[in-house]
C-alpha cells in the first residue's frame, strides 16, 4: 500500500515540464491532481520510474472567457474551482451542473480538469462533458502544439491519441448555440461513487420551438465517452413531444456497449441509459425553451 | 533510485523541515515523521476519508498527496482543533461527543477536518447538505445519523 520508489521532478514552468517530457516521456507519469494516479501507485498497479508533478506551474490554472464568448480552462484548474466559478455557471452551465457529481469535495479540491480528461476513465464525468460541449484540447510539446477535438481525443479504455511527449494544457469550450438547453444526470449507488450510467444531454431549438439538434453523450456505457448520434438525430426537425423523446431514448440501446462491472450489470446499464435519456432530453428541452437567444 | 528531498511544511502553525523520499505519502509523513497520529489511515486509496486534513484551508485526502507536494504549504490536522490542550475540545468535537457522533472514533478525525471548512461556508446547513458534505467519509459504527445530529448541533451552537 505504499508507492514503489520513483524519481520526482516538480518543474515550475510549462517549458521546463515539456523539456522533461521530451526527455523522459516514455518512462514518466504526469502528476496533476493525483486523485486517480496516487491510488494506482499506492496499490503498485503502476510503478513509473519518474513522476513529473505539474502542481508548481501556476500558469496552468485559470478560467477565462474565450475569444468568442466561450470558456477557456487551464488544464491544472481544480475541479472545485470550476464548481464555484460564477463564470462557469454563466458560460458553461452544463459543467456547473455536472462537476458536483464528481466524487467528493475532498477529491475535487485536488482533482484537476486536465488530469481527469487525460486519464480517460470511461466512467468519469469530465470526458463525456467535454465531448458534449464540443470542447477542444490544446496539446503542447517541446517545440510545438496542436488542437484536438474532444470527440477525436478518446481512442479506447484509458487511451487517448496523446503522444508520450505531449501534455494537455488547455481546454476550450465554444459558446452554446442560441436556444440551447443542457442537462446532466447520473445514477450511482451512493453520492460520489462512480456512476453506473451518466448522461450529458443538449437540445437546441428552432425559433418556432421545434428541435434543431439534440445530443446525448454517455459515460460508463463503453470504453470511452459514447455519443448516441442516431438517437439524437431522430429528434432533428421534430416537435419534442413525450413520444418523440421516448423514441429517441429507445434508440440509444443500439449505440451503447456497456459492460458488466461491480457497479451494475450490462443489462441494468442499458435500462438506466434509456431512462436517463428520456429524463435528460425532457429537461434539456425545457431549459432550451427558457433560454432567450443566448447561452442556456 | 529516488533521492531524498528536503521539505518544509507548516503543520498546525509550526514549520517542520525533514528529509523525505518522494514516494512518502503526506499521511505517513504526518504520522511517522511528525508523530501526529491523530490523522488516521484507512483505505489508502482515497475512498474512506479517514486521513482528511486541511491543505491551505481546504479538506484533502492526505493519502493521495505526496509529502513533497506539501513543501511550502500549510497543513492542519485534527490535533489543531484542541489548541489549548487535549482537555479542551473544539466546539465541533463537543457536539460530536454530546450527540454520540462517534463510537470507535477511527473515522472521526476525517469527519472533523471535512466538516470544519464546511461549517465555515455553511453556517446553517440542511440535513441533505450535511449528508452530501460527508459523503466522502465512511463510518462503520454510527449509521451517520448521530454525525448529522452533531453537525446540526454544532451549527446551532455557533449561531447562538
Amino acid at each position: 500500500m505504499k508507492p514503489a520508489p520513483f524519481a520526482y521532478e516538480a518543474p515550475n514552468s510549462l517549458p521546463a515540464a515539456l523539456d522533461l517530457l521530451a526527455l523522459h516521456g516514455d518512462e514518466a507519469k504526469i502528476l496533476a491532481g493525483g486523485q486517480s494516479l496516487i491510488p494506482v501507485l499506492n496499490f503498485r498497479l503502476s510503478q513509473p520510474a519518474r513522476l513529473i508533478d505539474l502542481n508548481r506551474i501556476g500558469d496552468l490554472s485559470y478560467l477565462r472567457r474565450g475569444a468568442e464568448g466561450g470558456l477557456s480552462i487551464g488544464a491544472m484548474t481544480r475541479q472545485r474551482v470550476v464548481e464555484r466559478s460564477p463564470l462557469v455557471a454563466e458560460v458553461a452551465p452544463l459543467l456547473a451542473e455536472a462537476v458536483p457529481w464528481i466524487a467528493h469535495p475532498q477529491i475535487r479540491n485536488r482533482g484537476t480538469v486536465g488530469g481527469s480528461l487525460a486519464h480517460a476513465d470511461p466512467a468519469a464525468e469530465l470526458p463525456a462533458l467535454a465531448v458534449a460541449l464540443d470542447a477542444r484540447f490544446r496539446l503542447a510539446k517541446s517545440g510545438g502544439e496542436r488542437w484536438v477535438a474532444a470527440r477525436d481525443f478518446y481512442t479506447g479504455l484509458f487511451a487517448t491519441l496523446m503522444e508520450p511527449d505531449e501534455l494537455l494544457v488547455e481546454i476550450a469550450i465554444p459558446p452554446a448555440a442560441p436556444r440551447t438547453g443542457f442537462a446532466f444526470m447520473e445514477v450511482a449507488r451512493r453520492h460520489g461513487d462512480y456512476a453506473q450510467v451518466g448522461l450529458a444531454a443538449s437540445v437546441t431549438l428552432e425559433e418556432d420551438g421545434r428541435c434543431r439538434a439534440a445530443r446525448l453523450v454517455f459515460l460508463s456505457v463503453g470504453d470511452r465517452p459514447i455519443e448516441a448520434r442516431s438517437a439524437g438525430a431522430l429528434l432533428a426537425g421534430q416537435s419534442l413531444t413525450p413520444e418523440a423523446i421516448a423514441a429517441s431514448a429507445a434508440a440509444v440501446n443500439g449505440e451503447i456497449n456497456p459492460f458488466t462491472d461491480v457497479h451494475a450489470t450490462a443489462d441494468f446499464k442499458r435500462h438506466l441509459a434509456q431512462v436517463l435519456a428520456r429524463r435528460a432530453l425532457a429537461l434539456a428541452a425545457q431549459r432550451a425553451g427558457r433560454a432567450t437567444g443566448n447561452n442556456a | 533510485m529516488s533521492d531524498s528531498m528536503k521539505i518544509g511544511v507548516t503543520v498546525n502553525g509550526k514549520k517542520s523541515e525533514r528529509e523525505v523520499e518522494p514516494r512518502l505519502l503526506l499521511s505517513d509523513f504526518l504520522r511517522h515523521d511528525l508523530g501526529l497520529t491523530g490523522t488516521h489511515v484507512g483505505c489508502e486509496h482515497g475512498v474512506c476519508g479517514a486521513c482528511t486534513v486541511l491543505l491551505d484551508g481546504e479538506p484533502v485526502r492526505s493519502c493521495l498527496l505526496l509529502a513533497v507536494q506539501a513543501d511550502g504549504h500549510e497543513v492542519a490536522t485534527v490535533e489543531s482543533l484542541s489548541g489549548d490542550g487535549p482537555d479542551r475540545l473544539h466546539p465541533l468535537q463537543e457536539a460530536f461527543r454530546d450527540s454520540h457522533g462517534l463510537q470507535c472514533g477511527f473515522c472521526t478525525p476525517g469527519f472533523l477536518m471535512t466538516l470544519l471548512p464546511f461549517l465555515d461556508e455553511n453556517p446553517d446547513p440542511s440535513e441533505p447538505e450535511i449528508r452530501a458534505a460527508i459523503s466522502g467519509n465512511l463510518c462503520r459504527c454510527t449509521g451517520y445519523q448521530h454525525i448529522v445530529d452533531a453537525v446540526l448541533l454544532a451549527a446551532k451552537r455557533r449561531r447562538a
